[in-house]
């Protein structure tokens, strides 16, 4: 885990542009933490030339002159995994803001350094092995009531394990040993993972199950997969933010990991006051208690931002590995992307596309295979979905990080400008979107939703596909050139728009959306759909079908909690409506 | 301080020198020229072999014999409460015959990040008088929010009707105004001038000056002390500080003239792969502290050129404000004032400070359905273009006839008419009443009943 070697090499400042210093005299080997300065600023080796080494710098470097000594610690970049990381609210180098603030005011200053975890609360350690008993890497020793989440001691991954000497019930803090093996090795609920290096597990497994998120057009029409990819790629302003805390709020993951990255400090705020307030809709508990934030907003320094997606998913995977099914939101990486760029430009290297550097691809790559359902060591399931989103510049889905993004994940959810202007919310496109994981939910919706649902969903695909095509033809003539049919066609898929694919996140009662319900919502369109044939078979004019009063109400049904007796109401006016016009 | 006379290379604005003891990185230069001139610079890169020197001034004069002197300290504001009612210069020098600031204190003009667990949430309705800004862009404090202009658009109006009018409805806190110009025209500059001397409002601001015929570079540093001022009034004094900057776009064009110059790889379109960094560390300057009494609310002006939204510039200002404004050249040319295009503005805040307890309760939905009506309308003339106004169907006219209605009473206001939010609210409602009330999707019955026009006459008949 660790190459902690000694090292009393202590080099000098060569040269400083920016977050990038060159020092020499130091024997580093790539991505060891090294302290820079007089202040000691926390700093990464990311290059070596020759006996110059290239670091990079969390904190800014104004002030910072040639000659001025370097330290290599000799780790790598790591974090802090144990329990108190719940709740927690971190910077992009899993600096602790809250005790940020309580050292250094309202504004971040620099050469601070705090610990990821407190290393003085104690813990209430409950074993779940006994002395005798023998365990292996990434089994679990033990449990703590972290929040109303129960946090399981693990035996770090890279241990070889043993037979159980001594395990202690109590009260421990994480540098405390609450475990000893046969062979003398002491374990403690505090486990350092270098976060550039994916937490290893048994076995990656299939993603057929989907991750509920109660947002009618993800799940209904869109879904990801537990363990699967997504991407939200937006121009500014199509609601992408939006509909990413939609997620963090309403998937029925266990835990949350949010990473602000290279966001706005307001809009992260909002994130950090919102989440403490909402409440879990399962638990009745705060959101915030199974939950850990990490932001790093546009104007914090580019290195750890470069730092706070690696940061973000060692965290989820660590929780992944307790048995728990994680979602990961990172808001944007598109922002990583830039500070991958603006770092690589310092180094002068060759740029790619787009002054990107070569390997963005496979940065990106790296970075969303880290997502998976899979087995654990310890024999349990988990899984991490990665959902990230994209800031294409100008809108242009052509650039460089939306098209290498694409490549890899499975889910697309293309917001689209255009429907927010109209106030279309969530301002997905139903037309650009797509997801991989559909044949393989197929069963889940079968067994879990409706054997109906399929079969629905398609239809619902349909209308909207050839709402599309028929759009071309209503610009160029007019709605009134249809055939009676398609004007229906044209009615249908209004409702579906406006019935189902919107949705209100601000309504107590629309912002989640029980699959169930989504599955009546559509059932009951298609009832419309179905009896609108019908009466057009039986000579009803278009108007006549559209003008049918009681459809108009089943937008309303969004908003009611308990909304089956209303939408039983609706479909009973429907019909009667349907025969007076077949009586007319 | 040790002089040093040992430039090597001078290109564009930066100077090269060799042979130094060590420098500190992003330090305060000194450049003396021969006829005792002093110009001011910064350390743009520092290494035992070379300094590279970022001169905020015209090259003119420097020459291989000129002295540099590093002052051992990063570049510093004075700043001080007298600051108010003054005018400086880009630089920050006191350019309107008054005596020099007495600073209370010297402040970084870089100014460190603020820690998003210390900000406060903003929700504060700032009340512009604005109708397609307070309806249906909502302004809070704290926020900033920029206006994408073009050449030759009324943006300067907007902003100084903003300036003038912008208050918080009930509220009787301080307010002062930082107005920070870049490279913009002798002309505009007095225009500006004169608005904030007529109303009194100079008393209250405190205005950073750097024109179009001042050196380019200095504009990489005018916005950073007009927000050093700004928090300086806001989190040390307490007030609530509006900053107009104005034009984004001119400080982006010096941040490239410098990138060029040091030959770095430039990202789209010139402009350096930093900049979205860059922009962040000037306007992410915006906001509230928890427990402190003053805010920050940021107004950035940019002309996008040649009108384009999806230009480096407004692109990446929008990654990073919470919304924009965008003034719309159709709309100005229909002779509609302020011609704001409310489709592609957005405020992110707004839901933040509208609503029950800050506005009225029926303020979202009411903007979001005249939102959904005008975009609807507006579609429809692109229809009626090939089809002619005779083939929309009956719903389709009520529509096309609603956007024309929306521009003409909603959009267009006086350069001083100034409505209140309630004004604002009943004036959509109006509108709205025009349409047939189940097309009114957006909004519940239940608010409907309360303020629709129909129903509000009968209560009060």
């Amino acid at each position: 885990m660790k190459k902690s070697k000694e090292n009393g090499a202590q080099g000098a400042l060569k040269r400083i542009s920016g977050p990038v210093v060159t020092a020499v005299g130091i024997d580093a080997h790539m991505y060891d933490v090294v302290k820079v300065g007089n202040e000691e600023l926390m700093g990464e080796v990311i290059k070596i030339q020759g006996e110059n080494v290239i670091i990079q710098v969390y904190e800014d470097t104004a002030g910072i002159r040639p000659g001025e000594p370097v330290t290599n610690t000799g780790l790598s970049l790591a974090v802090e995994l144990g329990p108190g990381l719940l709740t927690s609210i971190y910077d992009g180098i899993q600096r602790p803001l809250e005790v940020l603030v309580d050292k250094m005011g309202n504004f971040i200053e620099r050469g601070v350094s705090a610990p990821g975890l407190s290393h003085e609360k104690k813990w209430e350690f409950v074993p779940t092995v006994k002395a005798g008993d023998v365990v292996k890497a990434g089994d679990i020793l033990g449990t703590v009531q972290e929040t109303n989440i129960v946090h399981k001691v693990m035996v770090p991954p890279n241990a070889k394990g043993g037979k159980v000497k001594k395990i202690t019930a109590g009260s421990f803090t994480v540098d405390e040993t609450v475990c000893t093996l046969e062979d003398g090795t002491a374990i403690t609920m505090l486990q350092r993972w270098p976060v550039r290096v994916p937490r290893p597990v048994k076995q990656k497994l299939n993603p057929d199950i989907p991750l509920i998120t109660g947002q009618r057009i993800l799940d209904g029409l869109f879904p990801i997969a537990k363990g699967g990819t997504a991407a939200i790629p937006g121009p500014f302003g199509s609601g992408k933010t939006v509909t990413q805390q939609q997620l963090a709020k309403w998937s029925d993951a266990e835990i949350v990991v949010y990473i602000g990255c290279g966001e706005r400090g307001n809009e992260m705020t909002e994130v950090l006051t919102e989440f403490p307030e909402l409440e879990d809709p399962k638990t009745g508990k705060p959101l915030m208690e199974r939950t850990v934030l990490i932001a790093n907003t546009s104007n914090m320094p580019v290195a750890a931002r470069e730092a706070s997606v690696y940061t973000g998913i060692t965290i989820a995977e660590y929780f992944r590995d307790m048995g728990y099914d994680v979602s990961l939101m990172a808001d944007s990486t598109s922002r990583w992307a830039e500070a991958m760029r603006e770092i690589s430009s310092r180094l002068e290297e060759m740029p790619g596309e787009e002054g990107y550097p070569a390997y963005l691809a496979a940065r990106l790559s790296e970075f969303y295979e880290r997502a998976g359902r899979v087995i654990n060591l310890n024999g349990a399931g988990g899984s991490v979905s990665v959902i990230g989103a994209v800031s294409p510049p100008g809108g242009d889905f052509s650039e460089p990080v939306t098209q290498n993004t694409l490549r890899i994940v499975k889910v697309f959810w293309a917001l689209d400008a255009k429907l927010s202007q109209r106030r279309h919310f969530p301002a997905i496109n139903w037309l650009n979107s797509y997801s991989l994981y559909l044949d393989a939910l197929t069963g889940w919706y079968d067994s879990e939703v409706s054997p109906e649902w399929n079969p629905l969903r398609a239809w619902a695909m349909g209308v909207l596909q050839k709402e599309a095509e028929l759009q071309e033809i209503v610009q160029l003539v007019g709605s009134d050139a249809l055939p009676d049919e398609e004007q229906v066609t044209i009615e249908v898929a209004r409702m579906i728009r406006e019935i189902f694919l919107q949705q209100n996140a601000y309504d107590a009662v629309d912002t989640f959306c029980p699959m169930s319900k989504q599955y009546d919502m559509m059932k009951a369109i298609k009832f419309y759909a179905d009896l609108a044939r019908t009466a057009q078979a039986g000579g009803a004019t278009p108007q006549q079908v559209i003008g049918v009063k009681s459809k108009n109400e089943l937008v309303q049904i969004k908003f009611i909690k308990d909304y089956e007796p209303a939408l039983a109401q609706i479909r009973k006016d429907m019909e009667a409506e349907f025969d007076a016009v077949r009586a007319a | 301080m040790k002089e040093y006379r040992t430039v090597a290379q001078i290109a564009g604005p930066l100077v090269f020198v060799e042979k130094t003891e060590p420098v500190g990185y992003s330090e305060l230069v000194n450049i003396v020229t021969a006829d005792g001139t002093v110009k001011r610079g910064q350390v743009l890169d520092t290494s035992d072999e070379v300094v590279v020197v970022q001169v905020f001034e015209t090259t003119a004069g420097i020459g291989r014999d000129s002295g540099i002197r590093f002052t051992g300290e990063t570049i510093k504001m004075p700043v001080g409460k007298d600051m108010l009612g003054r005018i400086l210069s880009g630089g920050g020098k006191p350019i309107d015959g008054g005596p020099e600031i007495v600073p209370e204190k010297r402040l970084e003009i870089t100014g460190a990040a603020i820690n998003p667990y210390a900000r406060a949430s903003p929700a504060d309705f700032i009340q512009t008088g604005i109708s397609t800004i307070d309806g249906t862009n909502t302004l809070v404090r704290g926020q900033k929010l920029p206006i994408f202009s073009g050449s030759g658009l009324p943006h300067n109006d907007v902003a100084l009707q903003i300036a003038r009018q912008a208050k918080v409805p009930g509220s009787k806190e301080e307010f002062a105004v930082v107005f920070a110009a870049m490279g913009i025209t002798r002309e505009e500059a007095n225009y500006f001038m004169a608005d904030f001397e007529k109303t009194g409002a100079l008393e209250r601001a405190v205005v950073f000056l750097n024109l179009a015929d001042d050196p380019a570079v200095e504009r990489i540093i005018t916005p950073r002390l007009a927000l050093t001022t700004a928090e300086y009034l806001a989190f040390d004094l307490g007030y609530h500080v509006l900053v107009i900057l104005t034009d984004m776009t001119n400080y982006c064009e010096a941040l490239r003239q410098i990138g060029a110059a040091r030959e770095e790889v430039p990202g789209r379109r010139g402009y350096p792969g930093y900049m979205y960094t860059d922009l962040a560390s000037i306007y992410e300057r915006a906001g509230i502290i928890k427990g402190v009494k003053g805010s920050v609310t940021q107004i950035p002006i940019l002309t996008m050129p040649g009108d384009d939204i999806t230009h480096p510039i407004p692109d990446l200002t929008g990654y990073i404000t919470e919304g924009q404004i965008v003034v719309n050249r159709d709309l100005h040319r229909k002779g509609i004032y302020p011609p704001i295009n409310v489709l592609p503005s957005l405020s992110r805040l707004m839901n933040l400070g509208i609503g029950k307890g800050h506005t009225r309760e029926d303020h979202k939905k009411v903007s979001d359905q005249l939102y959904a009506a005008y975009a609807e309308g507006n579609d429809l003339r692109g229809l009626v273009a090939i089809v002619g106004k005779d083939a929309l169907s009956e719903r389709d006219r009520m529509f096309l006839e609603f956007a024309d209605l929306f521009e003409d009473r909603f959009v267009r206001q006086g350069l001083y008419e100034d409505r209140s939010i309630v004004e604002t609210l009943d004036l959509g409602w109006d509108l709205l009443a025009t349409l047939p009330e189940e097309q009114l999707v957006r909004i519940d019955r239940e608010l409907i009943q309360k303020y629709h026009p129909k129903y509000r006459k009968k209560a009060q008949g």
